[in-house]
């Protein structure tokens, strides 16, 4: 996990990424006037701004969460078509019932990330984020943390678990390298 | 054939926002409600997002995009939303419906 970038001047390179196409898309224009206001915007505001916001880990693999991205808008689309089915059928059918997945991630930011994830994908909603932060003593080492997850169809416990992890946690590991 | 492609796009949009809808009203606890609006109406809002683009690029001269970014905003906020609402349902514990497995998951607040 890296917190720092190699340029002092350009603390989170992908968020003045975003804001250079925000400002674009905003604008709905390419011109040359926007395109170097946007450039003047996304490099001045992470750097006036840095000061205020807590440090979060930087994407180590941009190329990976560029293709991680993809698989979770693909799951999305297959996450509407499954839940619109699941609603139409009949409710006596759906075992609904809550999850404890074990986390291998520590940082709060991957954390939530996955939580995100998990809520868009098929069937399941992120609840909670196990142990809650004030049990941490300073200097403790980070105990082991459980995301629950309410799923609405709930069949096989271990492969849903299994899933998670395999599909959405390991690529996040690899993305932050934490 | 702009028209064809703008109405199948409202018409495959509407259908997944009211099947979000009807999930709101006919699952029987909160927990299960909760999984209609997070879901289906994200990919429903998407299509209808990019049916309005489609219209404004076509009947308007130049490309609009800014759709995008209201696309963009509703997939970062809707997980939050809901993780806000099942947070504060677990907080007041809510009944969830008897053949709920695994409600020991839950732990207590602190």
């Amino acid at each position: 996990m890296r917190l720092d970038t190699r340029f002092k001047w350009l603390p989170t390179p992908i968020l003045s990424l975003l804001l250079f196409f925000v400002w674009l898309l905003l604008n709905n224009s390419v011109s040359a006037g926007h395109l170097v206001l946007a450039t003047i915007l996304a490099l001045v505001i992470p750097w006036i701004t840095s000061p205020f916001r807590t440090k979060q880990p930087l994407v180590i693999k941009p190329w990976l969460a560029f293709r991680h991205l993809l698989l979770v808008l693909y799951d999305i689309i297959t996450a509407n078509v499954q839940v619109a089915i699941l609603i139409l059928g009949p409710n006596k059918k759906l075992t609904p019932g809550f999850v404890k997945v074990p986390l291998d991630l520590t940082h709060s930011m991957p954390i939530t990330i996955l939580a995100s994830t998990v809520s868009l994908t098929p069937g399941t909603v992120s609840a909670e984020v196990y142990p809650w932060r004030e049990c941490f003593t300073e200097g403790e080492k980070p105990k082991q943390r459980f995301l629950l997850i309410h799923v609405l169809n709930l069949k096989d416990e271990q492969a849903l678990i299994d899933t998670i992890k395999e599909r959405y946690e390991a690529p996040l590991k690899e993305i932050f390298q934490c | 054939m702009t028209e064809w492609i703008i109405s199948i796009l409202l018409l495959i949009g509407g259908s997944f926002v009211l099947v979000g809808s009807i999930g709101l009203v006919k699952m029987p606890d909160f927990f299960m409600r909760l999984h209609g609006p997070t879901k289906a109406t994200t990919l429903g809002m998407a299509s209808l997002l990019t049916a309005a683009m489609v219209f404004f690029s076509t009947a308007q001269s130049g490309l609009s995009v800014k759709e995008i970014l209201i696309s963009i905003f509703l997939l970062l906020t809707a997980p939050i939303s809901g993780y806000m609402l099942i947070k504060s349902a677990i907080h007041h514990k809510l009944d969830s419906i008897e053949r709920t497995q695994g409600k020991d998951n839950i732990e207590d607040d602190v």
